[in-house]
């Protein structure tokens, strides 16, 4: 066992640290720690307290980075929890394979990934991670270990899937890789005005776009409402030579306050106004999927107090609720320097507690001004709530008790799955009754 | 294609080392005490691009199981081009304080077992006029602290005899590599807190694996410990005996 110290944090959260204590797990026929109540701990992307036990310990599963077997003509890859996104990309990726699913960050695990059931900028084709994983062992705090399919123990698959770690260890992995011809990307992007235009796009764009995504300029919504640049983009089938980014320097430590200042927000929103009207690229999947990546602890330019992350997902009967949260930004004059709007697909979802499903996604980021920023969110989550959507538990730090479960009504089952011996700060928060 | 014996495969440091030789595709054999965590190791290493030619699962303290097991190893392999001794116990050096038999004991597998290995594989690489061995010592064996220093002699113990390892093999075209790893994050230092010095297995590797490649004598892991231990072994020791380290 050793301190818990500067490597186990939360992403949105750079000055907290995540747990007391710090276990690892190197090996999958370890026990269970004896350090309890434990929270199992990935790579700490997660931007709120659903990576956090302040008061307890923390399993680090980073020493479970083994692949087990990989079949090249099916594409079936079975590995250790622990294991990154990004090494399975480095591996498979010049053998022309690809994830299913991958979120905006390829720093992730294996296990964060189902845990969170993440999803990407294919869902409206491919659903959330949790779709394409065939089965996974997880381990209990008893000393059980239950190999879970949607076939075998599948209330534990269900439960596991977008289960934020709280049913156990995922101590390894198979899930189904995507053929593709390589690492060149064919992007489109078009600028587009309003909710309505982006709904009209990527609806047209569906069919013909593996990936689409928009970014929009919640500063100067305009009078349409949100403006921005919508990108659709396949794996380009004339494969042309492309380089990876290479790696910025990042920040060495947190600087005391927010290097994003507001003017700079402004300018970078702005600039998105100023893009051709349509556009056609070619440019490395890294480029495409993970442009943050490039700049290593970019969470830490916003300076010691940190940030959240906002996403919610809102039915669509609902999507005039995207135009509202984006006016109600706006007026309050709280910049979100990348804010991110993208349409999930039909999929039904395969955990009870997977954040994607059908609906509009909506994702800002705020810079944390203390009360202020707090009072911001709670109105967003109102707007959400009426709506029928939900928040993303994996982005989340704040959220109440009664927007969670109104978003997540299998909340109580999952409960009744957690393993005794887990806990999670975001969890007491939400789902465990404090006393009064 | 070159062919690898790893002893102690299953090490944070040697797993990290044979996944740049994976990444190589050359043959390799692995060794180390738990038949699990070979097996695990051996997987990792195949879906990499490892051709595994066998692991074998052996207590290195069973001196009288070292001739099987390496000619087990060097057949599947067809030979060794390189042989890399990675294991290791690190005690607790309190726990020697007031233990004659753990401190022999620890002697036993941090030395003997690693100069009996040496012993065997010198004499088949003499033999054949080629090859390269590498052990994995520590910057402990540059000067007894009283920190580790039951460690730190087992470790000078091998450094020494592969100083003379090395002028006897010079001539017959074998390579010796001594490498010299400061603090690594891994199982082995699970007990200590983490500060600046330390470093990760999988940037160690990188480093050990160049040197070997390189055909290096001596190497420290990160570099900025030969200078560390410059300074220590500089320190006079009317003043060093004074001091905590």
């Amino acid at each position: 066992m050793t301190s818990a110290n500067a490597a186990y944090r939360s992403w949105g959260r750079p000055q907290s640290e995540a747990g007391k204590r710090v276990v690892r797990l190197w090996w999958r026929d370890q026990a269970f720690p004896a350090d309890r109540p434990a929270l199992p701990f990935g790579n700490g992307r997660s931007y709120g307290d659903s990576c956090l036990a302040r008061e307890g310990a923390l399993i680090d599963l980073r020493g479970l980075d083994r692949f087990i077997s990989f079949d090249d003509d099916t594409g079936l890859l079975r590995c250790e929890g622990g294991v990154l996104l990004s090494d399975i990309l480095a591996h498979f990726v010049p053998k022309g394979w690809f994830l299913p699913v991958t979120p905006g960050t390829r720093f992730v695990t294996l296990g964060g990934a189902i845990a969170n059931d993440v999803h990407g900028k294919n869902h409206h084709r491919a659903g959330s991670f949790g779709h394409h994983v065939r089965c996974f062992e997880l381990l209990r705090s008893d000393g059980a270990r239950i190999v879970c399919s949607p076939h075998e123990s599948a209330d534990w698959f269900a439960a596991t899937i977008g289960g934020c770690g709280l049913t156990g260890v995922i101590l390894w992995a198979e899930i189904a890789l995507q053929r593709v011809p390589g690492p060149a990307m064919e992007v489109d992007t078009l600028r587009f005005s309003g909710v309505d235009e982006f709904l009209e796009i990527s609806h047209a764009s569906h069919n013909s776009h593996e990936y689409t995504v928009a970014w929009i300029d919640a500063l100067n919504p305009g009078r349409d409402g949100a403006r921005g640049l919508f990108f659709r983009s396949n794996f380009a089938a004339d494969q042309r030579p492309v380089a990876a980014p290479r790696p910025k320097p990042g920040l060495p430590f947190t600087p005391p306050v927010s290097l994003l200042p507001k003017p700079a927000v402004r300018l970078f929103n702005t600039a998105t106004r100023r893009w051709p009207r349509r556009s056609r690229q070619y440019v490395h999947y890294e480029r495409s999927f993970y442009p943050l990546d490039a700049v290593p602890n970019w969470n830490r330019l916003f300076g010691r107090r940190g940030f959240y992350q906002y996403q919610c997902v809102v039915p669509y009967s609902a999507a005039e609720a995207i135009g509202e949260l984006i006016a109600r930004v706006a007026r309050a004059g709280e910049g979100s320097f990348l804010s991110v709007l993208k349409v999930f697909g039909d999929h039904k979802p395969v955990g009870w507690l997977s954040f994607p499903r059908p609906g509009l996604t909506l994702a800002l980021d705020f810079p944390d001004r203390g009360e202020r920023t707090l009072k911001l969110l709670d109105t967003l989550d109102e707007i959400t709530a009426e709506a029928g959507g939900a928040v993303y538990p994996a982005k989340d730090a704040r959220m109440d008790a009664q927007t969670f479960q109104r978003g997540f009504p299998s909340w109580r089952r999952l409960e009744d799955y957690r393993d005794p011996a887990i806990c999670s700060d975001f969890w007491r928060r939400v789902a465990i009754p404090q006393p009064t | 294609m070159r062919k690898v014996l790893i002893i102690g495969a299953t090490s944070a440091i040697a797993a990290a080392i044979a996944r740049l030789f994976a990444q190589d595709g050359d043959r390799v054999f692995l060794i180390a005490r738990n038949e699990e965590h070979l097996k695990a190791t051996a997987d990792d290493l195949t879906v990499r691009g490892a051709s595994v030619a066998g692991y074998k699962s052996l207590d290195v303290n069973a001196l009288d199981r070292h001739k099987a097991v390496l000619d087990e190893a060097e057949e599947a392999l067809g030979g060794i081009d390189i042989a890399l001794i990675a294991h290791g116990t690190l005690p607790v050096q309190a726990d020697c304080e007031r233990s004659p038999g753990l401190t022999a004991q620890e002697l036993q597998t941090n030395a003997v077992s690693t100069i009996a290995l040496l012993t065997r594989l010198a004499e088949r690489m003499e033999e054949r006029r080629s090859g390269r061995i590498a052990v994995i010592t520590s910057v402990a064996a540059d000067r007894g602290r009283q920190s580790n220093y039951v460690y730190g002699a087992a470790k000078a113990a091998v450094d020494t005899f592969l100083e003379g390892l090395r002028q006897r093999l010079h001539k017959s075209g074998v390579g010796v590599t001594a490498i010299r790893p400061g603090f690594i994050d891994t199982p082995m230092t699970a007990g200590f807190r983490k500060g600046l010095l330390w470093a990760k297995p999988e940037a160690a590797a990188k480093r050990i694996h160049a040197a070997i490649g390189k055909g290096t004598d001596v190497v420290y892991v990160p570099f900025f410990w030969r200078w560390i231990m410059l300074v220590i072994r500089l320190m006079p020791r009317s003043l060093f005996k004074r001091i905590e380290l």
